[in-house]
């Protein structure tokens, strides 16, 4: 017998015959009177920062705010600021020199200062975490309460991956010292524009 | 109203002055309480060192006394909790058992839940810093004030009656509800680990300023001072019996 | 060694004990303060308790369901009855793939199923890349906690370890100088690497994938630069429907750390471009307990480690006085389950206090479960002849109210009369460091009665 069989043959032989019922996952939840702020607040406090860039022109705050940054990716398209072409790289492997990775991210959440990241034109997931810094950048106002609204627009049909960020790579391993910047970005910025 | 007093065996030994003081609370609020002359122990220790035979033996005997009672009531929350929340497993369908079930109160609670804060009156004061222990059966199983690892509002049952006592001030270590590590035969078999717990507790007690620890489980209790008498600490454990009989 | 005797050992340095309870109890906080900013934790646990249960229920059926759909998705499945077969077909896909360098995030099911050394035995170089277990893997110590696998040391010893291995400062034991050197060296092992594997925290049966919650990076970083990523996943991982994650990813990091989630939640439905996903599907005794109307709900677990902080005993006692992969209440459950009689002193290294069933994010009746298992060691003739004579005769004497009041009237007067070198020898274990309270002359019993006598 297959080990596939042995295993579903023993759980059927050991399971409850009267199975309880799923139950609906969308409880009433908490909502938000500044959504804006409460993601803001959420993000500081897993190291990360949320701006809202009035006048949109990104180039002019990469610009500003990464001066000292030469090796940029952006899977946003005509950014002027972008250095490299992630998506020209032979592997991944060569995106080890990237300082700033500029994604976008479809939406943010709340109540915990996550960005729900896909970005199906983007060839090498790896981008997000060897990048030394991440800038995302999310539609002004597409922030939901809570990740019950979150699931909700999340879909799994054709891409294979996305996933939520919430600030900087972490660790609290040491002593529970919080260090930021453990394996991935030491910084991740949330752009809305 | 007829109330059966379940004094728990080892407290009928070893604490025959607090015992006495539960019997005097419920009498002094005119009710008939009879203490059946056989009653030993109600088998906590046995269920919880898994000796479920043995157990199930003590909790039949004790079906048969206290079945008749409109209320058993206690001064022990663990004991309490074992007729309340562990009996099930032997006396399930047993005739008077979902009564007893039902109608079987560590006192404070019954002073809570039955007689009712609004019609205690007590005619003393007690002019102290006294901090109270929540004893884990008390607090987990029967419930009797909020816990803190549930996202519940906050209650004390505890708090609610001794507040109606005039001069009393009552205070809470910074682990409000940490276990104080005596946990029955754990006490003997993790010797090590519940001493340890013990003086841990002891200690976050001391640090609120109180003269006196007070709880509703002469078991901890009997714990905590054994550690403290041990090593000469500045703080004493009393009985909540012992307070709301008049507080000597 | 038994539970009692390796706690013993850990609580006899004073100062690292409190230290180690200290750190956990901060953890414990944190987790107590996330849970309060969320109004409907309470009922966030009863649903994802529910859900878990559901699935627990028709488990046969959501397993094949995920398989189908993550076979449509490109994913290759595989089973494994036991942990011997789990490291076989992980060493099979490796030499396949001419794999040599494996990269691997945490995963507490390959730690039960002891990979590491049947991998390298077999010639492949293991690198852990989570940091706590990094440090582990370079003392050749076990991960002492499930989330923080090395919460038993302190920076210094890390830093002591550090110089040894990466060569970093003599001395220098700052916490982010560390991390950073870790960072770097472990960056060029995830550059060097021809494989990944990771644990998985949620297999979604509906869409065929997989979900790791991580915060430092390293099982993305893994997975998405080797060409073959491998994933272990126990059966009871599995959950039905992409929009339960909303309840479990709002418990998981708020349960086990205080965050309001993890800083990764990734979901794995594809190989990255030219690369193979695996996943294996384990179940190595998980199957028995569903079973078990007293532990099923142990599958339910989402590993969080809640009832690992709260619990006073682990915070006293640290994870290596438990002897099994998982400390603190949910290892004693499952490992009570797995080897009752190896296992048998972990279901009472518990006070029944309950803190840990109300920590838990999926309700888990965790005290329960160790009071039920001490039932089973008691049954299975495991408790010790002693112990349990002592109380089958305590039994016989309180069926009888006078014999009991007569033992209780000896003792009363005897103990007192004792001197205090036979009250307290040895075999007191009660009065190691506690007083015995004072024998009083007469019995509630005998004043009530005298009183009703008048």
């Amino acid at each position: 017998m297959s080990s596939k069989k042995t295993i579903l043959n023993s759980i059927k032989a050991n399971k409850s015959q009267n199975p309880i019922e799923l139950p609906e996952t969308n409880i009433p939840h908490m909502h938000y009177e500044d959504k804006n702020e409460k993601f803001a607040t959420m993000l500081a406090s897993v190291g990360g920062n949320a701006i809202w860039l009035e006048d949109g022109d990104i180039n002019a705050f990469v610009k500003e705010h990464y001066k000292d940054v030469t090796v940029i990716t952006s899977t946003i398209e005509n950014l002027t600021c972008k250095t490299k072409e992630a998506n020209l790289a032979q592997t991944p492997h060569e995106l080890e020199d990237v300082e700033l990775a500029i994604i976008e991210g479809e939406f943010g959440v709340a109540e915990n200062g996550a960005v729900w990241v896909k970005n199906p034109k983007n060839k090498y997931r790896a981008l997000y975490f060897l990048a030394k810094q991440l800038l995302i950048v999310v539609k002004k106002d597409a922030i939901v309460d809570t990740m019950h609204e979150a699931y909700e627009r999340v879909r799994f049909d054709k891409d294979g991956y996305g996933l939520f960020i919430s600030g900087p790579s972490k660790t609290a391993d040491i002593e529970q010292s919080l260090v930021i910047g453990a394996h991935g970005p030491t910084a991740a910025c949330v752009l809305f524009v | 109203m007829k109330i059966g007093l379940f004094i728990p065996c080892f407290m009928n030994e070893l604490y025959p002055d607090a015992s006495m003081d539960t019997l005097t609370i419920l009498e002094n609020l005119g009710l008939d309480v009879v203490y059946p002359m056989e009653q030993t122990c109600c088998g906590q220790a046995q269920a919880n060192t898994g000796c479920s035979h043995e157990a199930s033996v003590l909790a039949k005997r004790f079906l048969k006394i206290f079945k008749d009672y409109d209320y058993v009531v206690a001064p022990s929350g663990s004991c309490v909790a074992m007729v309340r929340e562990n009996y099930a497993q032997w006396l399930e369908g047993e005739e008077g058992f979902e009564h007893l079930k039902k109608n079987t109160y560590e006192i404070t609670e019954f002073l809570h839940d039955i007689i009712k804060p609004e019609n205690l009156k007590f005619s003393f004061s007690f002019p102290h810093k006294v901090s109270i222990h929540n004893s884990c059966h008390a607090h987990r199983e029967l419930h009797m004030a909020s816990m803190s690892e549930k996202n519940e509002p906050e209650f004390s049952k505890i708090k609610t009656i001794l507040n109606l006592i005039e001069g009393i001030e009552l205070l809470e270590p910074s682990r409000k509800d940490e276990c104080c590590g005596f946990g029955g035969t754990f006490a003997v078999s993790e010797e090590a680990v519940s001493t340890a717990m013990g003086i841990d507790k002891v200690n976050d007690h001391i640090n609120t300023g109180a003269k006196f620890i007070t709880g509703v489980d002469m078991s901890c209790l009997m714990h905590m001072q054994g550690l403290i008498d041990r090593q000469k600490l500045p703080i004493k454990t009393l009985h909540i019996v012992q307070i709301l009989a008049g507080g000597k | 060694m038994g539970h009692p005797e390796l706690a013993e050992k850990f609580i006899a340095n004073d100062e690292r004990m409190h230290w180690h309870d200290k750190a956990l109890w901060f953890v414990r906080a944190k987790r107590d303060n996330a849970s309060k900013s969320v109004d409907e934790w309470e009922k966030l646990r009863k649903v994802a308790s529910q859900i878990k249960a559901h699935t627990l229920d028709k488990l046969d059926y959501y397993l094949e369901e995920f398989e189908k759909n993550a076979t449509a998705k490109g994913l290759h499945v595989h089973w494994a009855k036991d942990a011997k077969e789990h490291n076989e077909i992980v060493l099979r896909l490796l030499l396949n793939n001419g794999a040599k360098k494996l990269v691997k995030s945490k995963s507490m099911l390959t730690e039960e199923c002891h990979l590491n050394p049947y991998l390298e035995e077999h010639g492949i170089e293991v690198v852990d890349t989570d940091l706590g277990e990094r440090i582990v893997q370079l003392r050749k110590e076990p991960p002492s906690h499930i989330v923080l696998p090395a919460i038993h040391l302190k920076k210094e010893d890390v830093g002591t370890t550090f110089e040894e291995f990466l060569g970093t400062k003599k001395g220098n034991s700052d916490p982010t100088y560390l991390t950073r050197a870790a960072r770097a060296h472990l960056r060029e092992k995830f550059l060097g690497a021809d494989a990944a594997m990771t644990g998985v925290n949620f297999g979604i049966a509906e869409t065929g994938g997989v979900v790791v919650c991580t915060n430092e990076g390293n099982a993305d970083l893994g997975a998405s630069l080797p060409k073959l990523h491998i994933a272990s996943m126990g059966i009871e991982k599995i959950i039905p429907r992409l929009k339960d994650l909303a309840v479990f990813t709002r418990l998981l990091a708020r349960s086990a750390t205080g965050q309001p989630i993890t800083s990764y939640t990734s979901h794995f439905h594809a190989p990255i471009i030219d690369g193979q996903m695996h996943i294996i599907i384990v179940d190595n005794g998980r199957s028995a307990i569903i079973g078990s109307k007293d532990f099923k709900s142990s599958l339910q677990c989402i590993r969080c480690g809640a009832c690992i902080n709260t619990c006073p005993i682990y915070r006293r006692s640290g994870g290596y006085s438990y002897g099994y992969t998982i400390p603190g209440p949910i290892g004693s459950t499952l490992g009570a389950s797995k080897d009752l009689r190896a296992n048998k002193t972990l279901p009472f290294a518990c006070s029944l206090c309950a803190s840990c069933s109300n920590v838990c994010p999926v309700q888990i009746n965790l005290h329960q479960q160790l009071y039920k298992h001490r039932q089973s060691v008691v049954a299975q003739k495991l408790l010790g002849f002693q112990k349990h004579t002592i109380l089958k005769i305590a039994t016989w004497v309180m069926k009888y109210p006078l014999l009991m009041d007569i033992s209780g009237k000896l003792a009363r007067a005897i103990v007192p009369k004792l001197p205090r070198s036979i009250v307290y020898s040895k075999v007191n274990l009660w009065g190691k460091k506690r007083e015995l309270p004072p024998f009083p002359k007469n019995s509630f019993k005998e004043l009530y009665k005298q009183r009703k006598g008048k």
